[in-house]
């Protein structure tokens, strides 16, 4: 078994391990930590498109969780939709949005398009925070029913966690299928020389375009298992901290890996949930975790555990060679 | 004699604010050719390359590329069109291996660059003809090398590989030998030289022992224009060539 293989299957046995601890654990506080920590990946994930395969940093990610969630909402409380014909009209909304958001951030690359971004986002979420009587302003949407599933009530804990692993697994399948398509290749070849992948027949900024527009897709996916779980929705959760927070977690866990966003969204929600429960001071705590990760792994968490698995497991330059 | 034309340059112009980069330049160059582009620092050669790949678009005049108007197009259509360039300041992908960065290239031409899901890595049509672009550049061995591991000169025969795989009609080539020992020379040299001769060449070079050997015809330009062309001998015995080289 080569170095490569081994370290996939190390990383796919903990996964695995990870997924199951908070059934594990057994009591619903662990189980719905879970469950935040899937939905929380599941929009980490999304922005990694963007900032890890794609170099452009955007830090108004959340508008797209947070219009998603809010469609979800609207439709379900004040116009009679079922949540899964919601969702269906939310997941279209937030493509559209990302299309014509996208389409003005594109138009600067790099603090420029941050800058839009951010602009953008903030539009979103002073439309939720002013428009108060459709989104109920400040006061936010409450009681979103969560919905049954096969005539399976999902407010039962565990199988709402069921139901968000299956959707975290098509998501992190659905992002490897991505990383290694030719569009998923393009993307990365745009990221690191885009005049050069210009010149080899790519269209650089339609590349982007549509990179965007799926980050948005995803982004809505989190919102909408955000909206089912929370069963509410307030304008922080289309603002500037929940952008920035997701951020951190794609750059806490190691930006351009599969495995990074998830493992920074892990360490973000286990931070916020668990420690808050114990310490009040538990931002101060995620502060020095970041502090740490960024003096001992400044790639992020997954790039660097993969160094160092790599220096311990031996022999490996003589199998990587047998192998090919 | 009518000879098909490879590229048509006529009346071509740009200004970078009140500098003439490139002042009224007519070039054409007939198919097969190996033209060499000759003259001094800022005399406008890379612009010229910008101008003709869509880089930079002219103020005026306009570009022909085998009696195609592509005046303007953005340079994602040159691929399509035949047309391929090199850089002269390295331009690859470091995070790749070797055999990557030339499936990057082939993916430019192929329609699976729009597919997100189709795999690009193990398909046959991909790794068999990066393997074969590599081979052509000497690089076959060291395929599955991350770019970090390469030697300036390697990526150098890299950056004429990427640009071969994708078997273009007219090639241009941004000063091949910048930066390479004389050794190195050598080996690029030869590979210059052993590129089909169906494929138009245009070639920036300064080294001028292996540019006049590797030329069939030259076009010397200065400040922007074209003040002389011809072969070897008509160029060299021409007074205001000797004049820049010599005198400046």
């Amino acid at each position: 078994m080569t170095r490569k293989s081994r370290i996939t299957l190390i990383s796919l046995s903990l996964l695995i391990l990870a997924l199951a601890a908070p059934l594990l654990m057994g009591q619903p506080f662990y189980i719905n930590i879970g469950s935040q920590v899937l939905i929380a990946a599941i929009f980490a994930m999304s922005l990694n498109i963007l900032v890890g395969y794609g170099g452009m940093t955007s830090i108004g990610h959340a508008a797209y969780l947070g219009t998603s969630a809010y469609v979800v909402a609207l439709l379900t409380l004040q116009h009679g939709f079922g949540f899964y014909t919601a969702s269906l009209v939310a997941l279209g909304v937030v493509v559209i949005m990302a299309a014509i958001f996208g389409a003005i951030a594109l138009r600067g690359t790099g603090i420029t398009f941050l800058m839009i971004t951010l602009a953008l986002g903030q539009t979103m979420w002073g439309v939720a925070f002013r428009w108060s009587e459709v989104t109920g302003g400040d006061n936010g949407l409450p009681d979103i029913k969560r919905p049954d599933l096969f005539g399976l009530n999902l407010v039962e804990p565990g199988l709402f966690y069921g139901v968000m692993i299956a959707l975290f697994v098509i998501a992190l399948v659905g992002m490897w299928i991505f990383t290694q398509s030719g569009l998923g290749l393009s993307l990365q070849g745009t990221r690191d020389q885009p005049r050069r992948m210009g010149m080899l027949g790519h269209h650089v900024w339609l590349v982007r375009w549509i990179a965007f527009i799926i980050a948005g897709f995803w982004a809505g996916v989190a919102g909408i298992a955000f909206i089912g779980y929370h069963g509410y929705i307030h304008p922080l959760s289309l603002g500037l901290a929940n952008s920035a927070e997701v951020l951190l977690m794609v750059i806490a866990g190691g930006a351009g890996t599969l495995l990074g966003p998830v493992v920074g969204a892990a360490i973000v929600v286990v931070l916020k949930m668990v420690v808050s429960a114990y310490v009040s001071r538990w931002v101060l705590l995620l502060g020095c975790t970041f502090v740490a990760i960024v003096i001992l792994l400044p790639e992020g968490v997954v790039p660097g555990l993969e160094r160092l698995l790599k220096s311990i497991l031996p022999a490996a330059r003589d199998d990587e060679e047998a192998s090919s | 004699m009518t000879t098909e034309l490879a590229l048509q340059i006529t009346g071509m112009t740009k200004n970078f604010g009140g500098l003439k980069a490139i002042d009224g330049v007519n070039l054409t160059i007939p198919k097969g050719d190996r033209r060499l582009l000759l003259g001094p620092n800022g005399a406008g050669k890379t612009t010229l390359f910008n101008l003709i790949t869509g880089d930079l678009k002219p103020t005026s005049g306009s570009v022909q590329l085998f009696g195609r108007d592509i005046t303007g197009l953005p340079s994602h259509h040159c691929a399509p069109l035949g047309l391929a360039r090199t850089y002269q300041i390295i331009t690859l992908f470091p995070k790749n291996t070797l055999a990557d960065n030339v499936i990057l290239s082939l993916l430019g031409i192929s329609p699976l660059r729009w597919s997100p899901i189709s795999r690009i890595k193990g398909r046959k049509e991909f790794e068999e003809r990066a393997r074969a672009a590599l081979k052509q550049v000497g690089l076959e061995a060291k395929a599955d090398r991350p770019l970090g591991e390469t030697s300036y000169g390697e990526k150098r025969r890299l950056e004429i590989a990427l640009a071969l795989a994708q078997n273009p009609s007219l090639l241009l080539l941004d000063e091949p030998l910048a930066g390479l020992s004389r050794q190195e020379r050598l080996d690029v040299q030869s590979l210059i030289e052993s590129i089909p001769r169906d494929i138009t060449l245009i070639l920036i070079e300064h080294d001028m022992d292996v540019a006049l050997a590797l030329a069939d015809s030259i076009t010397v330009m200065y400040h922007g224009r074209v003040i002389c062309e011809g072969d070897r001998a008509q160029v060299v015995a021409d007074p205001r060539v000797k004049e820049i080289y010599l005198a400046s």
